[in-house]
């Protein structure tokens, strides 16, 4: 039980991000709710690469043998870093978006439609 | 001449090239027929004005058939379609979001149903 | 050490050097600026055919990023499996590089025009060649992770080049909607690697094939794969961005975008026919295929003849177009299990899908292009404020037959080739779909009847007394897209026969994917 809590975690924080894109109308807390959604993604990443009493595999002064390959862990980094690149572009998006349209609304961004 | 044979779709066949033979025929037959038609016409008489009625020639803003006119009567044939396709098109980025989870979920029902 | 060696490395690597060169490099003239532009596209591009050479040449080509030699894809000291990033270039990659080469380099040498008196044009060109290296890596990769990596940098390019010049805002809007939804399909297919990576322990796209064993959580990280991939080609119901994005970005970026969906595209139909082939429900998915793509093919359709915004119209198209080639795959897939069925139309339908991928891109490229001209003349987008063009630009008018034509699948054209192939091939696995898709054909011509009209015919308009053609570099990218276009429609069987069957037998055939990198059995 004590090991599916990152997973629980993960699926938690996944749902209040997917719920938080749909329900709120304010872009800003859109992009948030895709932070959210992102941080779950990481935990997920890093919850599955974990293994009890596990090394990373630097063999000077090891105290084991018992190594695990830091594939998620990397993969998690990278993806954090993608993260803020995508949140950066988003967020300056917003602002352009707030300063021509005067309006933050998601109901009031659709000024291409049909 | 491996480069000369066709197109095969399993059922029929195309070949660009007999096409394009058969083209070129009947351009070169058109230009043959178009030849025999008068060549010169009348300078400075009405012969030079676009309508034989005498109409002057109107604003060409006025005469040119603008696209907003065009396939009127498709259009409006099909208006119960259009009307709700366009209203679907919202434009509203949690909109797009919602077709996005949805067809996910969808797929996901299909795919372990199956 | 070799430059044959290492081109998978370099195609990706010169976009990119260039890339991240320019910003730094084009302050000090913009006759630098222009210079390193055209010339990291060219060498790109150079790299680029002359890897698909390689691979059409010689057979599919697997790079490992960091190991003692290049085709050492399993270290000795490994136990069997590959640890480092593997680049597994097979006859498919090599056809969309071939595509992404023609394109990138159309594009860069119009943007070159377009933007010449416009402001930041250094980024704007660094962030074209980061889109770029961002698609050939999508493309090339045979790492799931760095699949991802590439999908990433390549939305990220997009939307920033979408909401490039603001437009009012409405272009940021654009580029907002379109970043957004390709991030957060970018996380869904994240999690689908999490998942993968969490059962097989490995990220290689072969081993994961080899070793599948289809259990309930494969299918969603199959669907949580595949579903942002169809967003990203633009499949309906989730094709509400492509009208927006396409509309709104520079012309030349426009042109480019649709390669890039294309790559979404090489994704779906490697994750289904390389990853899991007969292991899936292929009848199950090939339909789910094929649904998407008939909606795709007849809502884009029917949804771009009321357009009244030239690229909005355009961009529809491309939504109905791509339709087109998941209808073929699709009923390639369906078929898959059923030798005789697979054999009969299956195969034909494949190649007539991705066929069309390659025509599509450059058709669609250059009616872009015309596009993009008329507006740079006249600076109006509505075609109801257009018309009469055709006194004075002929030569954009003349490309723009050309890829109504063949967009419209009317011969001696591209287009006609491929749905040629399509059509004939899919009567036989369904009647009633080959109908609707030779209907949709029909409205395509239709709306481009509409477009062909307002723009060219007419009237010369008092207004437009002024407009000029567009400058030579424009009309070259132009002229050099419609000459394949018609080259592509006048000798098909020629690429068909030597890119394009070997593409569709790389992906029919998963064991010689498998076997580039795992060694064969």
């Amino acid at each position: 039980m004590l090991a599916n809590v990152p997973f629980i975690a993960f699926a938690l924080i996944a749902i209040i991000g997917l719920a938080t894109m749909i329900m709120r109308k304010n872009i800003i807390k859109i992009i948030l709710g895709l932070g959210l959604l992102e941080g779950a993604v990481n935990l997920f990443l890093v919850a599955l690469g974990y293994r009890q009493d596990g090394i990373a595999p630097i063999f000077t002064n090891a105290p084991s043998t018992k190594m695990v390959l830091p594939t998620v862990q990397a993969m998690a980094l990278t993806s954090i870093v993608i993260g803020v690149a995508t949140m950066a572009l988003l967020l300056s998006f917003a602002v352009f978006i707030y300063k021509k349209y005067g309006t933050l609304n998601s109901d009031s961004i659709n000024r291409l439609k049909g | 001449m491996e480069y000369m044979t066709t197109l095969s779709s399993g059922s029929g066949f195309w070949h660009p090239l007999l096409w394009l033979t058969a083209f070129v025929v009947v351009v070169v037959l058109a230009v043959i027929i178009r030849s025999f038609g008068a060549r010169k016409y009348k300078m400075d008489t009405e012969q030079t004005k676009p309508f034989l009625s005498g109409n002057d020639e109107s604003d060409p803003n006025e005469i040119h058939v603008r696209a907003g006119n065009l396939y009127w009567g498709y259009l409006e044939t099909l208006k119960g379609y259009y009307e709700k396709m366009i209203s679907l098109h919202t434009g509203n980025p949690a909109d797009y979001l919602l077709w996005l989870f949805g067809v996910l979920a969808l797929v996901v029902l299909i795919g372990l149903l199956a | 050490m070799s430059f044959t060696q290492h081109t998978p490395a370099l195609v990706v690597g010169i976009p990119l050097l260039f890339a991240f060169a320019l910003p730094l490099l084009g302050k000090i003239h913009e006759k630098i600026r222009n210079g390193l532009a055209i010339i990291g596209m060219l060498l790109t591009s150079a790299t680029g055919l002359y890897l698909a050479y390689q691979v059409f040449a010689t057979g599919a080509m697997a790079y490992v990023f960091g190991a003692a030699a290049p085709d050492l894809t399993i270290p000795p000291d490994s136990g069997g499996i590959p640890i480092r990033i593997i680049f597994s270039i097979d006859a498919f990659s090599a056809f969309m590089i071939v595509i992404i080469s023609i394109v990138g380099l159309m594009s860069t040498l119009y943007s070159l025009a377009t933007e010449k008196l416009r402001s930041g044009q250094a980024d704007f060109f660094a962030l074209l060649l980061l889109l770029v290296a961002g698609v050939i890596g999508m493309v090339s990769t045979g790492d799931l992770f760095n699949l991802f990596v590439f999908l990433e940098i390549s939305s990220l390019a997009g939307a920033a080049l979408v909401a490039y010049r603001i437009d009012k805002g409405l272009a940021v809007e654009a580029g907002l909607k379109y970043a957004l939804i390709s991030t957060v399909a970018g996380l869904f297919f994240l999690l689908g690697v999490a998942i993968l990576y969490g059962q097989y322990g490995t990220l290689n796209m072969a081993v994961i094939a080899q070793n599948i064993r289809l259990s309930r959580l494969d299918i969603i990280a199959l669907v949580l794969i595949i579903v942002p991939m169809a967003m990203k080609c633009g499949a309906v119901p989730m094709h509400m961005w492509t009208p927006d994005a396409y509309s709104r970005a520079p012309a030349a970026i426009t042109a480019f975008l649709v390669v890039s969906s294309q790559a979404g595209m090489y994704v779906l139909f490697r994750m289904f026919f390389t990853m899991f082939n007969l292991n899936l429900n292929t009848v199950t998915f090939g339909w789910v295929v094929i649904i998407l793509g008939v909606l795709s093919m007849f809502i884009g359709v029917t949804m771009a003849i009321p357009q009244k915004d030239v690229k909005r119209l355009m961009a529809y198209h491309a939504v109905s177009q791509s339709g087109y080639m998941l209808l073929g795959v699709g009923v390639g897939l369906a078929t898959l299990g059923n030798k005789e069925l697979l054999d009969a139309c299956g195969r034909t339908a494949m190649i007539g899908g991705i066929f069309h991928i390659m025509n599509h891109a450059l058709y669609k490229g250059l009616l872009f292009l015309t596009a993009g001209a008329v507006i740079y003349t006249t600076g109006k987008r509505y075609l109801n404020d257009l018309g009469g063009l055709g006194h004075t630009m002929k030569y954009t008018m003349i490309f723009f037959i050309i890829g109504a034509l063949a967009i419209a699948g009317i011969p001696p054209f591209n287009g006609f080739a491929s749905k040629f192939m399509l059509y004939e091939s899919v009567f036989l696995f369904n009647p009633f779909i080959a109908i609707i898709a030779i209907v949709v054909s029909i409205l395509t011509l239709a709306s481009f009847m509409k477009v062909f009209h307002s723009m060219f015919m007419g009237p010369k308009l008092p207004q437009f007394s002024e407009a000029k053609e567009v400058p030579a570099s424009m009309l070259t990218a132009m002229g050099v897209l419609a000459l394949l276009v018609v080259a592509g429609g006048i000798f098909p069987d020629i690429i068909v026969r030597n890119i394009v069957e070997p593409a569709v037998n790389a992906l029919l055939e998963q064991s010689q994917y498998i076997g580039l990198v795992m060694g064969a059995k």
